[in-house]
């Protein structure tokens, strides 16, 4: 009997409780998996606040699937009960205004912590050799993330819900031949309906959930195959003492999780802070017009997808109509993102970490977050925000001008990128970790 | 360890400072037509006020326009218990339990006003306090129109002015302001007046406060919750606030032996 051969569990200070956790570890790989991910998994000393943002990806997460099902529980997915079972929950469901607004604000929290963690990983080369697949199950859930949150936006069945759900798909009518079939099949109905709503709602509670936990599980395994890179973007595994642990690593379990409960404790603050007292931030979380029922016959003045997708948005828009089609944009827009994908090999530099780079390398990417913020914001704001240039320039709009050129940066960050760091002149990295 | 608490305070206080920034902002600006709105003089807490909205409300609104996702019954939060609510403000046979509805049926108002009058259960949240205080008070006389009224805020509605005989009627007189011509695109600065043709049983003083107190009441409707909200707020963040240093004394002690 193998089962048996497993050591016994002691130390916990009660001899019932070790009983019983020997019971379970002779038949399941509780300590060996404990020791693995958390008591043994040996992560560098010197994480710093750029550090926080995947426990707390990983805690909205949770959040959100937690305050989904008790949404569930009274949402309606019908096109004519959506909208009042929305307001149900606001109104007659004992605490269901905060678990809404829980959820609500958590999808912008999702997205928050994960554009500071993919930030984190620019910053101090996280994405280089060997975690080329820890980032590409990153950008995978990134993905995911996106379309979550296209699928659950439209549930309210306001009128940004509807509106925004319709310009989204009419982006697929755009592909040559096939385009307008794609659309037809991804709504299911000729314009956004009920069969829309329903088979979103399916995919939002069911289908990308499962994928999300899925791609967050590989994401770890494959961080703790790897082992986590750090501020300095050295590898703490070349210095071992006589135990083969890393002379500069520290157990995951307690250091990280007591220091990521305070990081959790801020977290929360700021949270708490928007979902009490600004649940709608300015319109930016929950948009004015989605407070408006559904309406087929009455497109809004002015539509904009929500915060987190407005930099796409905003390339979308900047990429002029080819033979009157918008195929240009839908791929610039589509080419944007998966770009993502190739950054671990995009990336030459001899060091890993922002602290050893250059000049070649500090101001593309302080251009990169510069154009990003502010494609950002255009994609909030109608294209006529700052006015037309003169006639001289064919009237046409500044901010689109603006636009123009911070899509075209954006791009060349990545295309540039293989050139820029490979002739940028590095500072020579420590052998050991610093603070 | 400074270094981190001030990395992390931060964008925390970016992002307290932000809602602060951002209320209100993109959705109260302006009107559709670019009209400059009055900021509504409302005071959430302040429950007569919203009880005379809700009697406005319920006297003059509630006739064409439902608010079919909000119960009598929670009008028991504006400290009016259930007789007072039914005898004052029920006019027809609905229970204390029912829910706004009104009897004009959708298909009848698209016959008569051209469009079916919006529920206005979350009005407030969709357009605005500062919308609904300068829209209820830009009505104006105007033959063109079927119904003989127009507005300023919402140019050509198809809604007539509910509040005429306490109002009074009134026409729009358009100044051009002076050195008005200004750039082009943006169309000569005029200012709107309005001259009182018949005056209504309320002065302009009375009828702003009556309307400031709808609003404030619509505002409530949207959100009854929003007080609760922000009472179990403060509570919520005073215990966080309260944990911060217990859990950053935590990790302190964990981490002494690490160099």
């Amino acid at each position: 009997m193998a089962a048996a051969e497993k050591p016994p569990v002691s130390g916990t200070g009660s001899v019932a409780l070790d009983g019983a956790l020997t019971w379970v570890d002779q038949r399941f790989p509780l300590i060996s998996t404990w020791k693995a991910h958390l008591s043994e998994y040996y992560a560098p000393k010197n994480f710093n606040f750029w550090y926080y943002f995947g426990s707390l990806a990983m805690l909205v997460l949770a959040i959100q699937i937690v305050t989904g099902i008790f949404l569930t529980m009274n949402y309606k997915p019908d096109a004519n009960l959506a909208f009042g079972s929305v307001e149900y929950i606001m109104r007659e469901v004992p605490g269901g205004w905060i678990i809404r607004y829980m959820h609500s604000t958590g999808a912008s929290a999702f997205f928050i912590c994960v554009y500071l963690h993919m930030f984190r990983s620019l910053l101090y080369g996280s994405h280089r050799r060997p975690r080329e697949l820890l980032w590409i199950f990153g950008v995978l859930i990134y993905l995911s993330l996106m379309g979550e949150a296209f699928f659950g936006y439209l549930l309210p069945w306001g009128q940004m819900s509807y509106w925004g759900a319709q310009v989204i798909i009419n982006l697929f009518s755009a592909i040559p031949f096939v385009g307008p079939d794609i659309s037809l099949w991804i709504r299911g109905d000729y314009v956004i309906s009920d069969a829309t709503l329903n088979r979103f709602f399916a995919l939002h509670v069911i289908a990308l959930p499962l994928v999300l936990l899925g791609l967050v599980m590989a994401h770890l395994l494959a961080l703790h195959e790897v082992g986590s890179n750090n501020p300095d973007g050295i590898e703490i595994k070349k210095h071992k003492d006589a135990n083969g642990i890393p002379l500069d690593g520290i157990p995951f379990h307690p250091y990280y999780t007591v220091k990521d409960i305070f990081g959790v404790v801020v977290f929360l603050i700021v949270f708490a802070i928007i979902v009490f007292f600004a649940p709608e931030m300015g319109g930016y979380f929950l948009e004015a017009n989605n407070f408006i029922p559904a309406n087929p016959l009455q497109t809004p003045p002015h539509i904009a997808p929500v915060w987190y997708f407005t930099p796409y948005y905003s390339i979308l828009r900047s990429v002029p109509p080819l033979f009157n089609s918008q195929f240009p944009g839908v791929v610039a827009m589509g080419a944007s993102v998966m770009i993502l994908f190739a950054l671990p090999w995009l990336d030459r530099g001899a060091v890993k970490s922002i602290r050893y780079r250059g000049r070649y390398f500090k101001v593309p990417l302080t251009a990169f977050v510069i154009v990003f913020l502010v494609l950002g914001y255009l994609g909030t704001e109608p294209t006529t925000v700052w006015g037309q240039f003169g006639p001289w320039l064919g009237n046409v709009d500044r901010a689109t001008v603006v636009a123009r050129i911070c899509s075209v940066i954006y791009f060349l960050f990545f295309i540039l990128m293989p050139w820029y760091t490979k002739v940028d002149k590095t500072k020579p990295e420590p052998e050991r970790v610093t603070h | 360890m400074k270094k981190l608490i001030a990395t992390l305070l931060l964008p925390a206080a970016t992002f307290v400072a932000l809602p602060a920034f951002l209320l209100g902002s993109p959705a109260a600006m302006a009107s559709e037509g670019g009209v400059r709105l009055d900021t509504a003089p409302i005071k959430p807490t302040d429950v007569i006020s919203l009880q005379r909205g809700a009697r406005t409300f319920a006297n003059y609104c509630l006739n064409c326009h439902s608010a079919s996702l909000m119960r009598w019954n929670r009008l028991e939060e504006l400290g009016l218990n259930e007789s007072q609510i039914s005898d004052n403000l029920i006019f027809t046979g609905d229970k204390i339990g029912d829910l706004m509805n009104v009897a004009m049926t959708k298909k009848d108002a698209r016959k008569w006003f051209g469009a079916a009058p919006p529920d206005l259960s979350v009005i407030a949240r969709a357009r605005g306090a500062d919308w609904l205080y300068s829209y209820l008070r830009s009505f104006y006389r105007d033959p063109a129109r079927p119904t003989g009224w127009n507005n300023t805020v919402f140019e050509n509605v198809g809604m007539p002015n509910p509040l005429w005989q306490l109002q009074g009627e009134r026409v729009r007189v358009e100044e051009k302001a002076k050195g008005g011509e200004g750039k082009e695109g943006h169309g000569g600065a005029t200012t709107v007046k309005y001259e009182m043709v018949k005056p209504g049983s309320l002065t302009t003083v009375q009828y702003d406060a009556m309307v400031a107190d709808l609003v404030n009441f619509l505002v409530y409707m949207g959100e009854p919750a929003a007080t609760t909200r922000k009472q179990i707020g403060i509570f919520v963040l005073l215990y966080l606030l309260a944990m911060l240093p217990l859990v950053y004394l935590l990790k302190r002690e964990f981490w002494k032996d690490v160099h």
